[in-house]
């Protein structure tokens, strides 16, 4: 929505600063997005006062050496008339008259204007010149020179009253405020809607109201006018449909004035019919239409055309003036005539009944249509139009026989047309006035500020509901009866009008307040500082946190199994709307995101260690809403430490134990400790691979990529180790109370165990049997050495252990220790048949 | 005896000048002074000398073993001092070279934002409540007072899975969420989490993103607490000198409804680029509780009223740090992740 500053001065006198204004507007929710200045100071070609002027064509000479050029003769307020050459074709039509009256832009030497004849605009400054051996050193001004438009066809032609000799940045300046509305409300989508805040807001009275012009030009008003055959076929859609019927018009261009308006609101000036149509839409709000009235067909067996608003049927077909054959479905609302749709109602008029230079009668529609009707048809038919716009926030059902008439009474004026005295209406959907009880305590309970009585009756009466004091009831405390103006359909609540009250007398002047309210019972947040804990002990483990896309493409889930069979989108959440097909189911698995998170890294460096922790989501049957379990997925590859200088730099590639490790500092830090053993998935390699519980919950999968993952994922040699665990297992674990463990006052004893026992014993069978043989008195248990060759002999290897004995009372003797180690060694033997290292 | 004496001396104190190292005074001690060593051997063969001679060379003999003990400890506290100083200049590195690599690793910039937003919170007596991505339409536009065909639901550019199921457009459909999980307790959270709109990726716009919605709701919340609440949060998200504008605006879900902006940290408020040069940021779209949605969540809005808010999380990042491409969060390169 733009509008021109002085067309808002027909309605309300402007007294501070525009910036000023501008911001009044924005704070009270009718954002200024920019403000354009035309010709003032601020343009981007400011008109210099003293150098473009009013200017008055007295007169048109012949060139004397050319036949395209004239002489034009013009007052402009210097002590006498500059006599200039121009081409202007408006003025070569007038050579040779004298006595003329005609009022133009006029430019000194001097002057800097826009290049005419220069593609786009380009500045340049007018000089004096010889044109054809007249000398001529002023100019009259095209829209283009101006900045006006890009017509530079002819010359500016200025209404009579133009005061000669006033700077033209004094009669034409301008500024134009671009608005950002935000809501569906139809009445700020006008000059005079605009106007009415701008007063309300600046406590100033409104100058004149247009819509009052029925009072001043007072016509019949029949639902059965004689020029038009008027039915609303289907009044749920069309609550009102007015019309009006002017005779005799001559169509051709509006006047410069009108032409201006329309450019500085965004609007491209047709014809003066139509440029009517748009002038009285944007200053009322109220969309209009003109149908060429020759062209509307009457019902078969009637004299007169007909008017017959309906819903089309099914496929029902019509050309719209874009030129465009649209296929209506059945819920659609057509204008149409005893022939056929002659419109789209509210949104576009048909190419057929379009206004042309032809035409001599107009019936002008001016409807009501349901703001959900017309929003839909534009949306189904992709059609947007100022109109539609507007219908679509629901317009003020009173302003169509205002708007009609004032667009009557222009085409009579500009067109020279006859208006009929009578304006069809019919208004199948009239509502009573609304009316609101507002209690001035809720006022306070909502804003905090107390408003002053006068403050509220004021602001509401300027934004024209009625304000009208009673007593509650209940209890007979003072209350306001508010009646709600017909152009606000979106206040039908206290509230609602609360919203009035404070924007209109000013947030800025809202003192900022603490919550003074109880404070609410306070809760741990488990879940929430489980996972910020689990960050903050990965990042200390060396990884970077990522976050990735929740929508994936299933081809990259696919990658996980790379021997088949592929997932089953069946199984998965789709959109139903992708933005392209990468992105179109929600993910399963944080793993493949990733990696290719780290094939990206990989290019710039040899070494990623990547974490991330997001939800999934996991369909549930029967019900509409899936699972979105937290998890944790881990990606790291390339060298184990990262590239330096110094000489014992471990080089060899992060694997498993790796891994492994992270994932040992994790449980650890967060008090638990998991258990590992020999896993399956078909994403890892199958001998790397381990399953991880935590007090006997699947915690999830720790391994090295499976070698046909890395290739599908594009990822270079070498292992990449990667895991994928619920953390809602973690969650649920976690925070579980823990007791210290005293520490002992006495000396513990250490002790090697080297043990042999075949390959395929796991490590953790071994140290199990120690830790638990050697319970109370060991302590603890760390393995320090691997070792297989020839002095274990094949097929079997040599794990050693460093074990610590310790007791809280007492300091153990020799022998004490002995007798453990004796029961660990029998039970290894035993259960193992493990033989001890260096024991024979 | 005598002679041999003096002869001895003069010997093991040229022998000590040439030590170098303990191990060296050790040897030197061990020949000189030990149990079998050379004056020990003199001493011991006193008793072979004369009766009368005994008395001179006994003295003789300590105070010679006095004079190489002292000797001996002189020159090992000057062996020390050398090696000290030896060790010392031996020792020097170049404290140039660059250190041994170990860094921790880094916490995502929406992670790190999403905190200080936490934390700056909780000293409100807001706490986190999160609530899910996919949600039904009811919760994110219905409940949230824009019933079907609502015009207003064309704010948000919607992914839909089916007719009633989506990605939520906001982190609203969360105030319904824990307003009937709480009532009739009073309530005051944030609600972090992803949010989803059907819009191009472009350098200022992603189709997933962060929010953190704010709710209070109690029985005498107000239009000012929330401006007070705002003005906290940005002053010290933003710096303690931000000056912070109210106004209005409309959102379905509140009423009356606010936007709330700050001078622009880049140019200071003269205008510029990124402020479109306005002066103004926008941070937060805000409001009271719009009485069809306490209702919903359970509150009779006669007795109670409510403040929610909605914050970006890249956005206020982007500004923080001057980053100028929003797609840098998703990208996950680790140029970026590491300067955070
Ligand atoms: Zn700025």
């Amino acid at each position: 929505m733009r509008v021109p500053l002085s067309w808002l001065k027909d309605y309300v006198d402007i007294p501070i600063p525009i910036p000023q204004l501008a911001e009044r507007l924005t704070l009270a929710g009718l954002e200024v997005e920019t403000v354009t200045y035309i010709g003032l100071p601020g343009a981007e070609l400011p008109w210099e006062p003293d150098k473009i002027v009013v200017g008055e064509l007295r007169a048109v000479h012949p060139h004397p050496n050319a036949d395209r050029l004239v002489l034009a003769e013009v007052e402009y307020g210097g002590p006498a008339p500059e006599v200039v050459v121009t081409g202007a074709p408006g003025l070569l039509a007038l050579r040779g008259q004298t006595d003329l009256h005609i009022k133009v832009a006029f430019a000194l030497e001097g002057a800097h204007l826009y290049d005419g004849h220069a593609p786009g605009f380009q500045v340049t400054k007018l000089k004096a010149t010889k044109i054809r051996g007249v000398p001529s050193r002023a100019m009259v001004c095209s829209e283009k020179e101006l900045g006006l438009s890009d017509q530079h066809e002819d010359i500016i032609y200025l209404p009579d009253d133009a005061p000669v000799g006033v700077p033209l940045a004094d009669y034409l300046g301008d500024a134009v405020l671009a608005f950002d509305i935000k809501g569906p409300f139809a009445h700020l989508y006008s000059v005079f809607g605009i106007a009415r805040e701008v007063a309300a807001l600046l406590d100033l009275p409104l100058k004149h109201d247009p819509r009052r012009v029925v009072e001043r030009h007072p016509v019949s008003i029949t639902p059965e006018p004689d020029f038009i055959v008027l039915e609303i076929a289907d009044p749920d859609l069309c609550p009102r449909y007015s019309a009006a019927f002017i005779g005799g018009v001559r169509v051709g261009p509006s006047p410069f004035w009108m032409q201006m308006r329309l450019r500085l609101a965004g609007m491209r000036p047709i014809s003066n019919i139509v440029d009517i149509t748009n002038y009285v839409m944007l200053e009322l709000g109220q969309p209009l239409h003109a149908f060429d009235y020759g062209r509307l067909r009457p019902r078969p067996g009637e004299r007169r055309p007909a008017i017959i608003v309906r819903r089309s049927r099914p496929n029902e077909q019509m050309t719209t003036l874009d030129g465009t054959l649209r296929t209506f479905d059945g819920e659609m609302l057509l204008i149409t005539d005893g022939g056929g749709p002659v419109a789209v109602a509210g949104v576009m008029g048909g190419l057929e009944s379009e206004i042309t230079d032809a035409t001599t009668d107009i019936l002008l529609e001016s409807a009501n249509f349901h703001f959900l009707s017309i929003r839909r048809t534009s949306r189904l038919l992709g059609l947007t139009s100022e109109a539609a716009q507007r219908f679509g926030r629901q317009v003020d059902p009173e302003l169509t026989v205002p708007a009609a008439l004032r667009a009557a009474l222009l085409m009579a004026e500009l067109a020279g047309g006859t208006i009929a005295p009578a304006i069809g209406d019919v208004y199948p959907g009239r509502q009573p006035l609304r009316t609101v009880e507002l209690n001035p305590a809720d006022v306070d309970r909502i804003l905090g500020v107390e408003i002053p009585p006068e403050d509220i009756a004021r602001i509401l009466t300027a934004l024209e509901f009625t304000v009208q004091p009673t007593t509650s009831p209940d209890t007979n405390l003072p209350m306001y009866r508010i009646t709600v103006p017909s152009h606000r359909p979106d206040v039908t609540r206290p509230v609602d009008l609360v919203e009035e009250i404070g924007r209109v007398w000013g947030y800025d002047r809202f003192p900022p307040t603490l919550l003074r309210d109880e404070l609410p019972p306070q809760r741990p947040n488990v879940r929430l500082e489980c996972a910020e804990r689990v960050r903050d002990l990965l990042v200390g483990c060396g990884l970077d946190e990522v976050i990735t896309y929740s929508l994936v493409d299933l081809a990259d889930e696919g990658k996980l199994y790379p021997q088949g069979p592929a997932p089953d989108p069946a199984r998965y959440l789709r959109l139903r709307n992708p933005l392209s097909a990468d992105r179109a189911y929600l993910r399963q698995t944080l793993l493949p995101s990733l990696l290719r998170t780290l094939r990206e890294n990989l290019r710039f460096q040899e070494r990623v260690a990547i974490f991330e922790i997001g939800a999934v989501y996991l369909p549930v049957e029967g019900q509409p809403l899936p699972d979105e379990p937290l998890r944790l997925g881990v990606a790291m590859t390339g060298p184990r430490e990262p590239r330096s200088w110094l000489p014992d730099r471990q080089t060899t590639p992060l694997g498993f134990y790796d891994l492994k490790g992270v994932v040992e500092a994790l449980l650890s830090g967060l008090g638990l400790s998991g258990a590992f053993e020999r896993g399956q998935h078909p994403a890892f390699h199958p001998g790397r691979c381990a399953e991880v519980r935590v007090n006997g919950h699947v915690l999830g999968i720790i391994g090295e990529l499976h070698p046909l993952v890395r290739e599908a994922f594009d990822l270079p040699e070498g292992p990449v180790a990667a895991l994928e665990f619920d953390l809602e297992v973690l969650i649920d674990l976690w925070g579980a109370p823990r007791r210290m463990t005293p520490i002992s006052l006495h000396p513990p004893v250490y002790e090697d165990l080297a043990v042999v026992v075949d390959e395929e014993t796991p490590a953790v069978r071994v140290r199990d049997l120690i830790a638990q043989t050697g319970a109370p008195l060991l302590r603890s248990v760390v393995l320090f050495d691997v070792y297989r060759g020839e002095q274990v002999g094949p097929g079997r290897k040599s794990l050693a252990y460093r074990l610590t004995y310790q007791a809280d009372d007492r300091t153990l003797t020799d022998a004490e220790v002995a007798r453990v180690r004796e029961k660990i060694v029998r039970r290894l033997e035993r259960e193992l048949g493990a033989t001890l290292r260096g024991a024979g | 005896m005598l002679e041999q004496l003096a002869q001895l001396e003069a010997e093991a104190l040229q022998a000590l000048e040439k030590a170098q190292t303990q191990e060296d005074l050790d040897r030197w001690y061990h020949t000189y002074l030990g149990r079998k060593g050379a004056l020990t051997a003199i001493l011991r063969s006193l008793g072979s000398l004369p009766l009368e001679e005994r008395p001179a060379v006994g003295a003789r003999a300590n105070e010679v073993k006095r004079r190489l003990e002292a000797a001996c400890q002189a020159r090992t506290e000057a062996v020390r001092q050398a090696q000290l100083a030896q060790e010392l200049e031996a020792g020097a590195l170049d404290v140039t070279l660059p250190g041994r690599p170990l860094g921790p690793g880094h916490l995502h910039i929406t992670t790190r934002t999403l905190r200080q937003i936490y934390a700056i919170f909780a000293e409100m007596g807001f706490q986190v409540y999160e609530a899910r991505d996919v949600e039904t339409d009811e919760m994110n536009f219905g409940l949230l007072n824009m019933p079907p065909h609502h015009p207003a639901r064309e704010m948000w550019d919607t992914f839909w899975i089916t007719d009633d199921v989506l990605l939520r457009t906001h982190t609203s459909p969360g105030q319904i969420r824990v307003m009937r999980e709480r009532y009739p307790e009073p309530i005051r959270v944030i609600l972090p989490g992803k949010c989803y709109r059907y819009e191009q990726i472009t350098a200022r716009s992603e189709h997933q993103f962060f929010q953190v919605e704010g709710l209070a709701v109690g029985r005498a919340i107000t239009m000012t607490d929330l401006i007070g609440t705002l003005t906290a949060f940005a002053r010290r998200f933003y710096g303690a000198e931000r000056r912070i504008r109210i106004r209005g605006s409309y959102f379905p879900f509140t009423e009356p409804s606010i936007e709330a902006d700050i001078d622009c940290i880049l140019c200071g408020g003269k205008g510029c680029r990124v402020c479109k040069y306005s002066g103004w940021l926008e941070i937060a779209g805000a409001g009271m509780v719009h009485p069809v949605v306490l209702a919903n969540g359970g509150y009779d809005p006669d007795q109670w009223s409510g403040f929610a808010f909605g914050l970006g999380v890249e956005r206020p990042a982007m500004l923080k740090y001057s980053i100028d491409d929003i797609r840098l969060f998703y990208s996950n390169d680790l140029r970026f992740l590491h300067q955070f």
